[in-house]
C-alpha cells in the first residue's frame, strides 16, 4: 500500500533515493508521499457466522433472515445461508440487523479530543488562512474516549478533519476506530488523504482583522494559492524530469495543495450555501481540481441537480441549522432532495455525540423526504452512512459495503437500525470483534477513562 | 426592511384568521376512533378526546359527540397531551450575534447575579423556530435564561402559539434559574456566593421597611434581585440549579436543605451517583438521555442509562435535550421526542418516559392545572401521532394548541416548497 498513489513514479524514485540514504546523510528531503506509515494490523479473529438475521448489504436488497460469514479479516459469503467452516462462531441474529460498519467522512475526533479542555483543542491552526502544511494526525490523541463511544455507535472508519476556520485547514487522516497507542496504529491502511478547505462565515469572522474578512476575499485567498501551488507543481516536475541543478525548496503548504491538483489528495469542501457552492464549482474548474464532497451543504437542496451532474458528493446533517446566517436555510429534507436529484448523499456527523447516531440521523431524514412525496428506501439510507462516504474518502472498493472480499466491518444491530429503540449490540472490525454490548470485556476504555471515568457498571472509578 | 416585516406579519395574521377560524367558529372538535394516551391515567383504545373552546371537555371511550362538532377521524393514530420541553430559549435567539441576528437569552448581572431577569419577556413570538416546533408536536415549553451567571433568571412557561408574550403565557415567572460548577471562582467560594445571597434575599424579605429606609447593612445583591429570591428562599417558587459533578449535585442538596429550597437539578450528568440521595430529598431531575461524552471535568460520569438510574432509585425525571450537539434549547427544541425514545433504548420505560415530557414538568413547574395531560378543564393541548412519537418515522398530523390548530406554512416548508423540484419555484402558481 505504501505510497501507492499519492505521487507520480518519477517522484517515487527521488524518494526511496533519499530514504536509502537514512538518517544523517542530509541535503535531500524529497516529497514524501507517506512520511507517517499506518502500523495497523487487524487484531485476531475467528471465522465468524450470523445466521438468521436481516442484513442490508448497501449493495442490493435487504436480505430477510439471511447470514453472512467472515473469515480471515474478509466477508466471504453473504446470502440466505452461507457454508459455515466447523470452526466458526456462529452467532444467531434472529430479529435482528446487519449493515457494514458505519462510515463518518466527517470528525474531528482525537483531535477535538473529551474532555474539551484547552490542552486537547487541536484541530484549527489558526494562524494563517492557508495552512495547507498542517497534518489532522499529529493532533489526533489515541486515547480519546470519544472513539470507543462512537464504535459503540456502530462507526467503523471515520475521517478526521483539521477545523474550518482557514480557507485551507490541512489534511485529513482516515482512521479505523481501534485502541492503540499510536494514531500510526489506528490509521487506515493505504487511504488516501484529504484537504480540508472552508468557505463562508468561519475564515471570515476569525481573519476579520487581518483578511480575509469578505467572502470576496475568501475566493481571492483560494485563487492566489492555488496560482502558488500550480508553479510549485511544474518547477518539481520539471526537476523530476531533468534532475538538473538544486532541487526547488520544499514547501509542505504547497505540497498538499500540489498533491490535490494531481488527484492524489481528496479536496472536502465545508460551505453552507448554495451560491458559496457554485463559486468553489468554478474555482475548482479555473484550476482544474475536483471537489470530492461539500460538507454541511445545508443549501444543497437547492442545487442538487448541479451536484448530481457534477459527481460532487453533498455530506449533510438531518436537522442541524439555525446557528448562524449562513445556516438559517436549514431543511429537513435536504438529504432527501438530495438524493432524488441522483446526488452522492451523504449523513456525517462534525459532532462526537451525532456520529455515534448517524443511523438516527438517517431516520430522521428519510422520514423528511418521505413527508414530502420522495420515497427514500432504507436500503437507500443505509448507503448514506456506508458506501456513499467510504466513495468520498477513496476507500470505496474496500469498506461500506458487505459483498465478497470487502473487508469484514460488521454491525449487529439489536433491531432495525432506523428505530429509535435499536443499539449496535456487536462491531467487527475486518473481522475481528472490537465491541460488545452484552460483554463488558469487550468494551474499549481509553487510558484517559482508567480512574477518571466509572465505569458502567455502577462501581467505582 | 420594515415594509417586509409588516408584510410577513399581515400575512402570519390573515393565515391565523383562516385557519383559526374554522375552530373558532365550530369550537368543538372531536378527535375520535385514535388510542388516546391522556398521561393521568390508562390509555383508551378507540378513544374520543372532545375539546370545546379551547378546553378538553371530554376524554374516554365512551363519549357524546355534539352536532356541529368538528370530526378529526384518528383511527390507528396515537393521541397525546402536546409534549412539554422544559429546557429552552425558543423565541429569545435565532443565529447568534457574532454572525448576526441576536440572542436575548443572558444578561450580564452583576457579580453573577441577574435574578431579576424575566427571561421570556424578550421572546419574540414571530421567531422562525417556534412553528417547526410547534409542527413537531411540542406545545408547551419553558424558556429559561442560559446559564453562565450563578444566578441567571426567571423562567416562564409559555404555549406556542400567539402573537404575544402575554397571549402565549401560561405562567411566569415559574421558577429561578442558577449554576453550580467549573467556572471563574472555587468551587467552594460559588457555594458560599451562592449561601450569601440566599442569606440576603432572607434578610431582605423580614426587613423590607427597613432596607428601604437605609437601615440595613449592604447587603450582597440588588434590591430587585433580592425581591426576586423572596419566594425563592419562602420555598414557594423552585430553583432549577445546573450541577453536573456528583459532588456539585450533593453542595445543592446540602444548599437546598439548609434554605428550604424547592430544588430541581438540572444537567446532572452525574446525578446516578448521587441518585439516592435525590431521592431522599425529593428532588427532581431535568436531563438528556443522550450525551454520554466526558466533555468536561463535571461531566465525567455522563451516561444515557442516567435517567433509568434515577427513575428506578425514585426520582422524578424530567427528560429535556442534551444531545451535545447544537440547538437542542432552541432551533431542535423539537426533538426531544426523540431524546424520549432514547431514554427508552436506555431503560426507562415508554409511559414514564412520555410522562417525563408531559405531566412531569408540568407538576414540578406548577402548571399542572393548565398542561402536562389529558383531562377535563385543562388547556387543549394536543397531538395526533401517525404512530409512536419517539419514532422518526412518526409525523404529528394535528397540533391543536389551546384547541387550535395553526396550519400556518413554516419557514423551513416554503423553502422546501421553493427548490423540490428543479427550477425552483420563485412565483407561486
Amino acid at each position: 500500500m505504501r505510497m501507492r498513489f499519492l505521487l507520480p513514479t518519477l517522484l517515487l524514485s527521488a524518494l526511496s533515493a533519499a530514504a536509502q540514504r537514512g538518517p544523517g546523510a542530509g541535503a535531500l528531503s524529497a516529497p514524501n508521499a507517506n512520511p507517517f506509515p499506518s502500523t495497523y494490523t487487524p487484531y485476531p479473529s475467528r471465522p465468524t457466522v450470523i445466521r438468521n438475521v436481516n442484513i442490508f448489504t448497501a449493495a442490493g436488497p435487504l436480505i430477510r433472515n439471511g447470514a453472512i460469514l467472515m473469515q480471515d479479516g474478509k466477508v466471504v459469503s453473504v446470502g440466505a445461508t452461507v457454508n459455515a467452516p466447523a470452526d466458526a462462531v456462529v452467532i444467531d441474529g434472529a430479529g435482528k440487523y446487519v449493515t457494514p460498519g458505519i462510515v463518518d467522512d466527517h470528525s474531528h475526533l482525537g483531535a477535538n479530543a473529551a474532555p474539551n479542555v484547552w490542552a486537547r483543542s487541536d484541530a484549527n491552526e489558526l494562524v494563517n488562512p492557508v495552512t495547507g502544511y498542517v497534518w489532522v494526525e499529529h493532533s489526533v490523541w489515541p486515547q480519546d474516549p470519544q472513539f470507543p463511544r462512537d464504535l459503540a455507535g456502530g462507526v467503523t472508519t471515520i475521517q478526521v478533519l483539521p477545523g474550518s476556520g482557514n480557507l485551507f485547514g490541512g489534511r485529513s487522516v482516515i482512521l479505523k476506530m481501534v485502541p492503540s497507542p499510536s494514531v500510526q496504529g489506528m490509521k487506515f491502511p493505504g487511504a488516501k488523504y484529504g484537504l480540508k478547505m472552508a468557505c463562508g462565515e468561519n475564515p471570515m469572522r476569525v481573519y476579520s482583522t487581518r483578511g480575509p474578512q469578505t467572502r470576496m476575499g475568501d475566493v481571492a485567498g483560494y485563487r492566489a494559492a492555488w496560482i502558488q501551488a500550480e508553479a510549485y507543481r511544474r518547477r518539481w516536475d520539471k526537476w523530476l524530469a531533468d534532475k538538473t541543478g538544486d532541487p526547488p525548496t520544499r514547501d509542505l503548504n504547497l505540497e498538499t495543495l500540489a498533491e490535490a491538483l494531481r488527484g492524489n489528495i481528496l479536496v472536502h469542501q465545508h460551505c453552507y450555501m448554495a451560491d458559496e457552492m457554485m463559486q468553489l464549482i468554478d474555482v475548482s474548474k479555473e484550476f482544474g481540481y475536483k471537489i470530492r464532497s461539500f460538507h454541511h451543504a445545508i443549501e444543497a437542496y437547492k442545487i442538487a441537480d448541479v451536484l448530481a451532474k457534477e459527481g460532487i458528493a453533498a455530506s449533510m446533517w438531518a436537522d442541524w441549522g439555525g446557528m448562524k446566517m449562513e445556516m438559517m436555510d436549514g431543511v429537513r429534507a435536504n438529504m432527501a432532495i438530495v438524493h432524488a436529484a441522483g446526488g452522492i448523499t451523504i449523513m456525517h456527523s462534525d459532532d462526537a455525540s451525532g456520529s455515534q447516531r448517524l443511523n438516527q440521523e438517517a431516520a430522521k431524514s428519510m422520514a423528511a423526504g418521505r413527508a414530502i412525496g420522495i420515497n427514500v428506501t432504507e436500503e437507500d439510507a443505509i448507503k448514506w452512512m456506508t458506501i456513499n462516504p467510504a466513495w468520498a474518502i477513496g476507500l470505496e472498493d474496500k469498506i461500506g459495503s458487505l459483498v465478497t472480499g470487502k473487508n469484514a466491518d460488521v454491525v449487529l444491530w439489536s433491531g432495525n437500525p432506523f428505530s429509535v429503540y435499536t443499539r449496535a449490540e456487536k462491531v467487527w472490525i475486518d473481522g475481528a470483534m472490537l465491541f460488545d454490548r452484552t460483554d463488558p470485556r469487550q468494551q474499549w476504555r481509553t487510558d484517559f477513562e482508567l480512574g477518571f471515568v466509572p465505569v458502567n457498571n455502577g462501581g467505582s472509578r | 426592511m420594515r415594509a417586509i416585516t409588516m408584510t410577513r406579519a399581515a400575512v402570519r395574521g390573515l393565515v391565523c384568521m383562516l385557519a383559526c377560524a374554522a375552530t373558532a367558529g365550530a369550537q368543538t372538535i372531536a378527535i375520535t376512533g385514535g388510542t388516546v394516551y391522556p398521561v393521568s391515567g390508562p390509555k383508551i383504545e378507540h378513544g374520543t378526546v372532545l375539546i370545546t373552546n379551547g378546553k378538553v371537555a371530554a376524554v374516554g371511550a365512551n363519549v357524546t359527540i355534539p352536532a356541529g362538532a368538528t370530526r378529526i377521524d384518528a383511527t390507528g393514530k396515537w393521541v397525546t397531551p402536546g409534549l412539554f420541553n422544559a429546557a429552552t430559549t425558543l423565541g429569545l435567539a435565532e443565529g447568534n450575534p457574532g454572525s448576526g441576528g441576536y440572542n436575548d437569552s443572558h444578561a450580564k448581572g452583576e457579580k453573577g447575579v441577574s435574578a431579576s431577569f424575566n427571561a421570556w419577556e424578550g421572546i419574540n413570538p414571530a421567531s422562525t423556530f417556534i412553528p417547526p416546533t410547534r409542527k413537531d408536536g411540542i406545545t408547551t415549553v419553558m424558556v429559561a435564561p442560559s446559564r453562565g451567571n450563578l444566578i441567571g433568571g426567571r423562567a416562564a412557561v409559555i404555549d406556542l402559539n400567539g402573537e404575544s408574550v402575554a397571549s402565549m403565557l401560561v405562567k411566569g415567572p415559574i421558577a429561578m434559574v442558577a449554576e453550580l460548577g467549573e467556572g471563574g471562582e472555587a468551587r467552594a467560594e460559588t457555594f458560599a456566593h451562592l449561601r450569601e445571597v440566599l442569606s440576603d434575599a432572607k434578610v431582605y424579605g423580614l426587613r423590607k421597611a427597613a432596607y428601604d429606609n437605609g437601615a440595613v447593612r449592604a447587603l450582597a445583591a440588588s434590591r430587585e434581585d433580592l425581591e426576586a429570591l423572596a419566594p425563592v428562599v419562602a420555598g414557594t417558587m423552585p430553583i432549577i440549579i445546573s450541577a453536573n459533578r456528583a459532588s456539585d449535585i450533593r453542595a445543592a442538596l446540602g444548599i437546598a436543605k439548609q434554605f428550604g429550597l424547592k430544588l430541581v437539578i438540572e444537567g446532572g450528568a452525574e446525578a446516578w451517583e448521587a441518585a439516592k440521595e435525590i431521592a431522599a430529598a425529593h428532588v427532581p431531575v431535568m436531563a438528556g438521555a443522550m450525551n454520554n461524552i466526558p466533555g468536561s471535568f463535571s461531566t465525567l460520569g455522563h451516561r444515557q442509562e442516567n435517567l433509568a438510574l434515577l427513575k428506578a432509585a425514585g426520582v422524578q425525571v424530567i427528560i429535556v435535550g442534551d444531545g451535545g450537539g447544537l440547538g437542542e434549547d432552541n432551533y431542535n427544541a423539537r426533538n426531544v421526542r426523540y431524546e424520549a425514545g432514547n431514554a427508552v433504548a436506555y431503560g426507562m420505560t415508554w409511559d414514564d418516559a412520555l410522562k417525563a415530557v408531559t405531566l412531569v414538568p408540568a407538576e414540578v413547574l406548577g402548571v399542572s392545572d393548565r398542561v402536562g395531560s389529558l383531562q377535563i378543564g385543562k388547556e387543549a393541548d394536543v397531538v395526533v401521532w401517525s404512530g409512536d412519537p419517539f419514532e422518526f418515522a412518526t409525523v404529528a398530523e394535528h397540533v391543536y394548541v389551546r384547541g387550535v390548530e395553526n396550519l400556518e406554512r413554516t419557514r423551513q416548508e416554503e423553502l422546501t416548497d421553493r427548490y423540490k423540484t428543479k427550477p425552483p419555484a420563485y412565483k407561486k402558481p
